[in-house]
């Protein structure tokens, strides 16, 4: 009996030795699949390497050819012409203009969108309209430039007559529009996670729904609203192809909405429809222009973190 | 102070509840004006181009005279190029995902990477088009090619992937995690075997958003200098492409010429001929078509999913 159990046990430990074999191989393969998804993981800051090191670089060629001094205080962008000029602050204006008006739209419609659907709308309406307005924040924005070139400008030119055919206006204005569901939909995120206690707080004080949205919740989830104005900006600044269509593209120092006016964005887009060759200094204001562009995009999140943090209220 | 006569308290009401009623107004007025582009946009693009939707339409390539226009090498092109992203985007943005979610440690690399994917997610596309230009185009060499198209696009979406699987997967309750380790099984055969699939739906439903989002950038693939004018298709695997007889290989389609549907739309709204104008609505209301069945698909998906919690 002593005898089968001592012959029982070394089959066993055998077992237990496969057994432990078989784990160290599960190990390996664990470190390896971590390894792996680690890398993937990875990809994303690579790519922020690729983007700095591809406009850092270009951009060094350019500015070895181009003084930064007349890059920032030349008024005129003329760098496919025999008198080339490359004066940023043109191309800066049309950006600014264009996003000005954009923002002039979108952040008192999404404001407002986002406080009704927060304090006034009921559930089942709440449950319509944030799907309509994710729509709307699909739509691709060639079809937003189509809308305003072949509508907006149309429509408007009959209240203006004097508008051209290509104006900064119409396209800010559908830019507006399209910026609405990402500033409504943050700033409603932000508005509802206001604890209830303060409205009820105020209500309680005989506040109607308006003033304690006015008075308490919009000051509650100032930070919330902060970081959707950012974003707001960050895409208005970044819109290219709306700009393309409906503003025309040619370079115009100006900060009147009703003229055309080429930004940073349709001058990459309209160099890159052409056939500049590769490593010549045409080529490389694209990659300026592109640095510039993410510089100013880079400076508005700065600015948005920091109001973020300075606001932030914690309840 | 003098203590206000109950008329008084009673004007007063009035007067607070007749601004809530203003202001409920406003916002439905607000949120109808978002209604009404959709609707006013999509009769348009409907009404102006209905005379060119028609079978020819799709089955021809682009050409000079306008009435005889079709979408070929454009819808071909953008099935290929969103195939190709998919292929790059969904398994490296859904293993970034298990990754940050289910092994990264809290350090600082982890913190660098969380908040470049939120930076990254606030880039303007088009800056994506500069990277693949210097990259993708002259580093790797992949010239302007359905490949170098479908990369950029992969990357431009990948934060968007990514959010939606942590989400996803974040929504999963510990005790899933832990009975599936109780019994034995490592970290990764807990996320084979029960994370993965429990975050399935959110993974397809972000996907999808990513896809429908890509499907409809126009900027970053013009930087790359995607040809406007193509009537020819990528070479099909197998079949003999040119004079010379050779068999095209089973990959050659992803470094062929192409064209998308974005940039053809652009390309017909850019022409000063009006007759042009009747393609770019009805290649408008094909692509509208495309983005927002993906879209309603995706909302179809998130409700279905809200309603079938079981934990």
């Amino acid at each position: 009996m002593n005898h089968a159990m001592s012959a029982n046990s070394i089959s066993d430990l055998h077992q237990v030795s496969d057994r432990l074999a078989h784990n160290a191989m599960r190990h390996v393969s664990e470190r390896v699949i971590e390894m792996l998804l680690f890398a993937a993981a990875a990809v994303s800051v690579l790519t922020t390497v690729g983007i700095v090191y591809v406009l850092v670089s270009e951009s060094i060629h350019f500015f070895q050819n181009v003084p930064i001094v007349d890059f920032l205080t030349d008024t005129q962008w003329t760098p496919l012409f025999d008198d080339a000029h490359y004066g940023i602050m043109v191309l800066i204006s049309g950006t600014l203009v264009s996003s000005g008006v954009a923002l002039a739209v979108a952040i008192p419609m999404g404001t407002v969108i986002a406080i009704y659907l927060s304090e006034f709308a009921n559930p089942k309406v709440r449950e319509v309209a944030k799907p309509v307005l994710e729509l709307l924040g699909g739509i691709p924005t060639i079809v937003f430039g189509y809308f305003a070139l072949l509508i907006v400008t149309p429509l408007l030119q009959t209240i203006f007559p004097e508008l051209p055919g290509f104006s900064l206006l119409s396209a800010g204005l559908v830019m507006g529009i399209m910026i609405v569901p990402y500033i409504a939909s943050l700033s409603e995120d932000a508005m509802r996670a206001v604890p209830m206690s303060m409205r009820e707080g105020s209500y309680a004080m005989g506040a109607t729904k308006l003033y304690t949205a006015i008075h308490v919740v919009v000051p509650a989830a100032i930070s919330g609203l902060a970081a959707s104005y950012i974003l707001g900006i960050s895409r208005a600044v970044g819109e290219t192809m709306i700009l393309a269509v409906a503003a025309g593209m040619q370079p115009n120092l100006t900060w009147n909405p009703m003229e055309p006016a080429a930004t940073i964005t349709s001058y990459i887009v309209q160099v890159a429809l052409g056939d500049l060759p590769h490593g010549s200094i045409g080529y490389q204001t694209i990659f300026a222009a592109g640095l510039t562009l993410l510089l100013i995009t880079l400076m508005f999140n700065i600015a948005g973190q920091w109001l973020r943090r300075r606001y932030r209220e914690a309840y | 102070m003098q203590p206000m006569t109950t008329e008084q308290i009673r004007v007063l009401i009035a007067r607070g509840k007749m601004k809530d009623t203003i202001f409920q107004a406003l916002g439905i007025i607000c949120l109808a004006i978002g209604l009404l582009v959709i609707f006013l946009l999509v009769g348009d693009m409907l009404m102006r181009g209905l005379d060119r939707l028609n079978i020819e339409f799709f089955t021809e390539f682009a050409s000079r005279r306008a009435h005889q226009s079709g979408i070929l090498s454009a819808w071909v092109g953008t099935i290929l190029v969103m195939f190709v992203t998919a292929m790059a985007a969904v398994p490296l943005g859904v293993a970034a995902g298990i990754y940050l979610e289910e092994y990264a440690k809290r350090n600082w690399v982890t913190d660098i990477i969380e908040i470049n994917i939120t930076n990254l997610a606030a880039v303007p596309s088009i800056v994506y088009g500069l990277l693949a230009l210097g990259i993708f185009v002259y580093t790797f060499g992949f010239g302007q090619s359905i490949l170098s198209a479908g990369l950029t696009l992969a990357l431009l979406i990948l934060p968007i992937v990514i959010v939606s699987t942590r989400e996803a997967i974040r929504s999963i309750p510990a005790m899933i995690r832990e009975g599936s380790m109780a019994v034995g099984a490592t970290r990764w055969q807990t996320c084979r075997y029960h994370i993965i699939p429990y975050a399935m739906p959110g993974i397809l439903t972000g996907v999808i958003i990513g896809l429908a989002r890509a499907i409809g950038e126009t900027a970053p693939i013009i930087t790359i200098g995607a040809l406007t004018f193509i009537a020819f298709l990528p070479p099909v695997p197998f079949t003999a492409t040119g004079a010379d007889g050779v068999s095209a290989g089973l990959f050659d389609w992803v470094m062929s010429p192409f064209t998308v549907m974005p940039i053809q739309i652009f390309n017909w709204t850019s022409r000063p001929d009006p007759a042009f104008e009747i393609n770019a609505a009805a290649a408008g209301f094909v692509l509208m078509g495309m983005v927002l069945s993906m879209n309603a698909i995706a909302i179809y998906l998130r409700y279905r999913m809200r309603k079938n919690i079981k934990w």
